[in-house]
């Protein structure tokens, strides 16, 4: 399997602001590839270095074979780009948006109104035909957005932050159009804040602070972790918090309804007996026990940041 | 192929976005009615009823003949009398009168000098009496239109006032008068509104048009698609190039309905001439619009290109009139150009030919601004 994006030592800033540091790519063809990070860490900046949009102060990028920027013209009709913001015309109704789209695109007569039925069926628009963007659901413009964005069939698909603006039911419904598109053999980049939606993904890179923390499949993330997830139930969870983030050997300790999730080092061979010895917990009656590591833990030992 | 189909999708997705934003709509019809209909009422330069005060000190018949004869001309109308020539200067600091006429006691005497020098000089004798002025205008000169009026009223004929006696004199010049024999100044100014109006219009609907998808995010996605930046300079163009004729037929229409402004030329150039005009507007805006980040500062532009070229232009001023500095601005500026070339066509039945240099100036700054405008706009974020 080739690489749809390569990319190495990738650098931007933004005055004294380093929005993206050394970014290394490698994404294969037909995946669906995440990247995962809170706001401000450079998710956005990479895709429009990805895209041309932006040219890189450091670093050489390959996209379908086609070296940025100096290609950036013909890399254009093999990729889709939905943008964060809704960046179609809401004084347009969604039938007009897409004749213009596919117009632009160089779709041309008859195909024109077959691929426009097509992908109103497809992304169940076709109430909406004559509806103006503007007045239409976060959900609706997200999957017009994206009806716009795979209208020429690109290879390639670029996705900021997709489902940012949509309720959990669409998120899913969205989540299978891309799974279709891959299965039809699209390369899918997407960015998202959501762990459950990074989770979907072939592979992930984990971004924070414009650099990448980690790489790889989800699964295999969990297992490298470098620490592992104690669930304890109990009272005075918060004091007993507080004390635990006093030992460097918890990297992480969150509250989560009645019970405290703490990442333990794997340094720590055992980590229940381990914490059943400190004194802190020994004067209380609690329930502990290991349970199955999350990408949201992945994300904590690779960020050291806050949860999402 | 694919080039000009782009380009289409684009001058029919603005127009058809233009037909749904209704105030602006409806701006493209109300700006060129409404200012054609006020200024061409407003603007005259031919003053008229300036109000002023009279100080006669002579209190004789002849004095109120010769305010008469003042009256009669409408060019002031006499609202205070004064007794005093300290009443009459605060009433002109009070701006209450613009003028004091005063006629001085010795009045009758003045006459009298003047009907002997006349006689005397028709037989070559007492050239010793110089005739004096009978009267003295105080003016409010800071506004020089109405200061030049009243100088208008320096050497006007009083000849029935000195019985008959005194002999017609001949001017030294003849004035044909030609396109504007009545002087009305609704000829010289409508067809000087077409030149403004569309400054104004094409400038800021351009100057807009690519800021406006800056800032509600098209831009971003539209730069990620194939299309080119000259064509989609083209293409916000285009739509406005047939607003800008509506607004053309508007103006001219009304004006020579409304004013009677004569159409001297063939309509055929008035087009030609005013779709150069409307071009090279439409560029200067997209240059504006590569230039400014936000739509405030689109606007803010506009308005530092439109005052020259109010100003500048010739519509409000005669050209020769300007400083020689002055003049090479009104050069660079579209406007005075066309403002010939339109004046050329409709009111002196000119053709394009005979304005050369004026069209081809608009040619090339259009041909120019494009290639600047596309050069300008990158098709990326930094």
């Amino acid at each position: 399997m080739t690489s749809a994006i390569l990319a190495s030592g990738l650098t931007k800033h933004f005055g004294n602001l380093v929005a993206v540091n050394s970014l290394d790519l490698d994404i294969p063809r037909g995946s669906i590839y995440g990247f995962l990070g809170p706001n401000g860490s450079g998710k956005s900046t990479s895709i429009r270095l990805l895209t041309g949009l932006l040219r890189p102060d450091v670093g050489s990028i390959t996209v379908l074979g086609l070296s940025l920027p100096g290609k950036a013209e013909a890399l254009r009709r093999r990729i889709g780009y939905m943008t964060q913001k809704f960046s179609l015309y809401g004084d347009l109704t969604v039938e007009e948006n897409l004749r213009f789209m596919a117009r632009i695109y160089g779709v041309h007569g008859k195909a024109v109104k077959q691929r426009i039925d097509e992908l109103l069926t497809l992304y169940d628009l076709d109430d909406q035909r004559r509806q103006l963007a503007d007045t239409m659901s976060g959900g609706q413009k997200q999957r017009l957005s994206l009806a716009a964005a795979t209208l020429h069939s690109p290879e390639l698909l670029f996705l900021d932050e997709p489902t940012s603006a949509v309720d959990p039911e669409n998120r899913r419904d969205f989540w299978e159009k891309l799974f279709d598109l891959s299965d039809a053999g699209t390369t899918i980049l997407v960015s998202t804040h959501y762990m459950d939606e990074a989770e979907r993904c072939h592979q992930l890179a984990i971004l924070a602070n414009g650099i990448k923390r980690a790489d790889g499949a989800p699964q295999q993330l969990m297992d490298a972790m470098g620490a592992n997830v104690v669930e304890i139930g109990g009272n005075n969870l918060r004091q007993l918090k507080q004390q635990l983030l006093e030992f460097p050997e918890v990297l992480s300790a969150a509250q989560q309804g009645i019970r405290l999730r703490v990442l333990v080092s794997s340094n720590i061979k055992d980590p229940v007996t381990w914490l059943e010895q400190q004194p802190a917990l020994a004067s209380a009656v609690l329930e502990l026990r290991v349970v199955r590591p999350s990408l949201e833990d992945v994300f904590v030992t690779a960020t050291g940041e806050e949860r999402l | 192929m694919n080039s000009l189909s782009r380009i289409s999708a684009i001058a029919f997705k603005e127009f058809r976005q233009l037909s749904r934003d209704r105030l602006t709509f409806g701006m493209v019809v109300m700006i060129p009615l409404i200012q054609l209909l006020l200024f061409g009422y407003a603007i005259n330069t031919n003053v008229r009823h300036i109000p002023a005060g009279i100080f006669d000190e002579a209190q004789s018949a002849l004095s109120r003949r010769i305010t008469q004869a003042v009256s009669a001309t409408q060019v002031v109308d006499f609202v205070l009398a004064y007794d005093s020539i300290e009443a009459a200067e605060q009433s002109i600091t009070d701006g209450k009168v613009r003028a004091v006429l005063i006629l001085p006691r010795d009045l009758d005497q003045r006459l009298a000098q003047r009907e002997l020098a006349s006689r005397g000089t028709s037989t070559g004798a007492g050239g010793d009496l110089d005739p004096r002025a009978y009267g003295q205008w105080l003016v409010d000169g800071s506004d020089t239109i109405v200061a030049s009026t009243i100088k208008g009223l320096r050497s006007m004929p009083l000849t029935e006032l000195s019985r008959g006696t005194a002999l017609p004199t001949a001017p030294t010049f003849e004035v044909a008068l030609y396109f504007n024999p009545e002087q009305r100044t609704a000829v010289n100014i409508v067809p000087g509104l077409l030149a403004i109006i569309l400054t104004m219009t094409m400038i800021l609907f351009t100057s807009t048009a690519i800021v406006r998808e800056r800032e509600r995010g098209n831009l971003e996605l539209l730069i990620t698609t194939p299309v080119h930046s000259l064509e989609l300079m083209l293409g916000k163009i285009i739509p406005y190039i047939l607003i800008g004729l509506i607004q053309m037929s508007i103006i001219l229409g009304l004006g020579h309905i409304v004013f009677n402004v004569p159409i001297n030329g063939d309509i055929g150039q008035i087009v030609l001439a005013t779709m150069l005009f409307i071009a090279a507007s439409l560029t200067l805006g997209l240059i504006l619009s590569t230039i400014a980040q936000t739509q405030l500062q689109a606007m803010q532009m506009t308005v530092f290109i439109l005052l020259p070229s109010i100003l500048l232009s010739g519509f409000m001023f005669p050209y020769e009139g300007m400083p020689r500095a002055a003049q090479w601005v009104a050069e660079v500026l579209p406007t005075t150009h066309f403002l010939r070339i339109i004046r050329g066509v409709v009111l002196r039945g000119a053709s394009i030919g005979n304005v050369a240099d004026d069209a081809l100036f608009l040619i090339g700054f259009t041909v120019i601004g494009l290639l600047v405008a596309t050069l300008k706009f990158r098709k990326r974020l930094d």
